[in-house]
């Protein structure tokens, strides 16, 4: 995989934006669905746009003696977490950066959304907002170690801890096809990374909005777009991870990993709209429980391969 | 060049950002400006080249801070730590050692007799730091990894509140646990 053309990182930005209004209005839709509400189809594709334009002309809320550095830290936080892990991200051949440990990189980047959340909770000086970002660290020790492994499972397989390596070492048969514990655990994990339904308690309603609950405006507008963000970055890096990167037949690799993040993500906002939002401490028990030692096995069962070939 | 200024620039901001752990006056502040210092370090082992202990300094760090902010709140003397409070405690004995030791430091980088460079950097530091970890000293870092293992789970054993007789019954014969909120994996 050749280093990166300069003009990777203007792309990268604009496809990363296409992609999360896409993955927002299918979002929309299904909930337009959901709800039954009357209107046209277009009326929903179009909200997503809509209510950032409102939030960006809108108020920013001004709470009593509220830590503001910590807070626009914590809210800012969180979309430069998804940029900062999505530079290892390739499209088609091209990354922005390969760097020989990409993926150690991207699990490093990714964990800085700890810190966003807890600091978007703790800023405003709300008792609720901080009972938020309290539970988003609960949920993170309940999916980061299942995420882990799940992440060594590929890198083991492949021998290399550079994304472009991991992509190449799929050239027989993709990841997803002989770790498939893995690449569900990393699909279940990049959800609740991303704080999204059935693991948003984070934000829950019961919470009044929890570590989102103060925020309006362009606040708003920066911390639930860097939430998007932050999921389609998580979900787009199991194309390369699991999914053969851009290989496939007749279609650029570049088409080809639009198309299998595409599918993955509808996917994934589609699955998560049939759970209701699971506790924390109930997702904790579970990972910790069932799925640590599920991908300790998957990867044991791979490394096992991996010494015999 | 470049990679000269972001190291003093790393270097400046790492030291800046650790003296304002004492200066800062919400625990909150304090431990993310502590996180903000390890971050600066771990710029300063990425410019060094060594790729895999930067990426993971930032990762560990980032969990440790989090989840030490919590515990630095949870136990510190004014709670929800929004009021003002200082991290100075036996300030003349703690400028004393602090001074000692810098001192010892400073004299040690001075009179050490430093060995010449023999040898280059390996082509790929990951795997020559894997080999070291797991080569020679795996002896070592499985009775580590062991004894580690170990203090955890006595730790939690001691600590834990409930035990799987409280759960279970004392013959552990109950087919639902007695848990306070229900509805974990066993029921």
């Amino acid at each position: 995989m050749a280093e990166a053309p300069l003009w990777s990182v203007l792309v990268l930005p604009a496809v990363l934006a296409v992609v999360t209004a896409g993955a927002s209005a299918f979002d929309a839709v299904l909930e337009a669905r959901a709800a039954g509400a009357a209107g046209s189809r277009a009326r929903a594709v179009a909200w997503p746009l809509r209510e950032a334009a409102r939030l960006l002309v809108g108020q920013r809320r001004v709470t009593t003696a509220a830590d503001g550095l910590l807070w626009r830290v914590g809210v800012l936080t969180v979309p430069l977490a998804a940029l900062l892990a999505a530079l290892v991200l390739p499209l088609g051949g091209v990354a922005v950066a390969d760097p020989g440990v990409g993926v150690v990189w991207f699990n490093a980047m990714e964990i800085l959304s700890w810190a966003a959340v807890w600091l978007a909770g703790w800023g405003p000086n709300s008792a609720l907002s901080l009972v938020g970002g309290y539970r988003f660290v609960a949920q993170g020790l309940a999916y980061e170690l299942p995420h882990m492994f799940a992440l060594i499972t590929a890198a083991t397989a492949a021998g290399t801890l550079r994304v472009g390596g991991i992509v190449e070492a799929q050239s027989h048969l993709w990841f997803a096809a002989w770790m498939p514990v893995a690449f569900l655990v990393y699909l279940l994990s990049a959800v609740a990374m991303a704080f999204r339904r059935p693991f948003d308690a984070p934000l829950g309603r019961d919470l009044a909005g929890g570590a989102a609950g103060e925020l309006s405006g362009v606040d708003r507008l920066v911390l639930l777009g860097g939430r998007w963000l932050l999921l389609v970055v998580a979900v787009a890096m199991s194309v390369p991870l699991f999914l053969g990167g851009g290989q496939g037949p007749l279609l650029p690799s570049w088409l080809w990993t639009l198309v299998k993040t595409a599918v993955v993500l509808a996917a994934v906002v589609w699955l998560s709209r049939r759970f209701p939002t699971v506790r924390m401490e109930r997702f904790a028990e579970f990972a910790w429980v069932v799925l640590l030692p599920l991908t300790v096995l998957q990867a044991l069962v791979v490394s096992v391969v991996v010494l015999a070939w | 060049m470049l990679s000269a200024v972001l190291a003093w620039v790393f270097g400046v901001l790492a030291l800046v950002s650790g003296a304002l752990v004492f200066r800062l006056d919400s625990m909150a502040r304090v431990t993310f400006a502590l996180l903000a210092s390890f971050l600066f370090v771990a710029g300063e082992v990425l410019l060094l080249g060594l790729g895999y202990l930067g990426a993971v300094i930032i990762l560990m760090m980032v969990m440790e801070m989090v989840i030490m902010a919590v515990f630095m709140i949870m136990y510190m003397m004014n709670p929800a730590g929004l009021m003002p409070m200082a991290m100075f405690h036996n300030t003349r004995g703690a400028a004393g050692i602090a001074g000692g030791v810098f001192v010892a430091s400073a004299l040690g980088i001075l009179l050490v007799d430093w060995p010449r460079r023999a040898g280059r950097p390996p082509a790929d530091p990951t795997r020559a730091l894997g080999e070291a970890l797991m080569g020679g000293q795996m002896l070592t870092m499985m009775t580590l990894g062991l004894a580690l293992f170990a203090t955890i789970v006595a730790t939690v054993v001691l600590a834990t509140h409930r035990g799987r007789y409280d759960r279970f019954g004392d013959d552990l014969r109950a087919d639902r646990p007695a848990d306070p909120v229900p509805g974990g994996v066993d029921g």
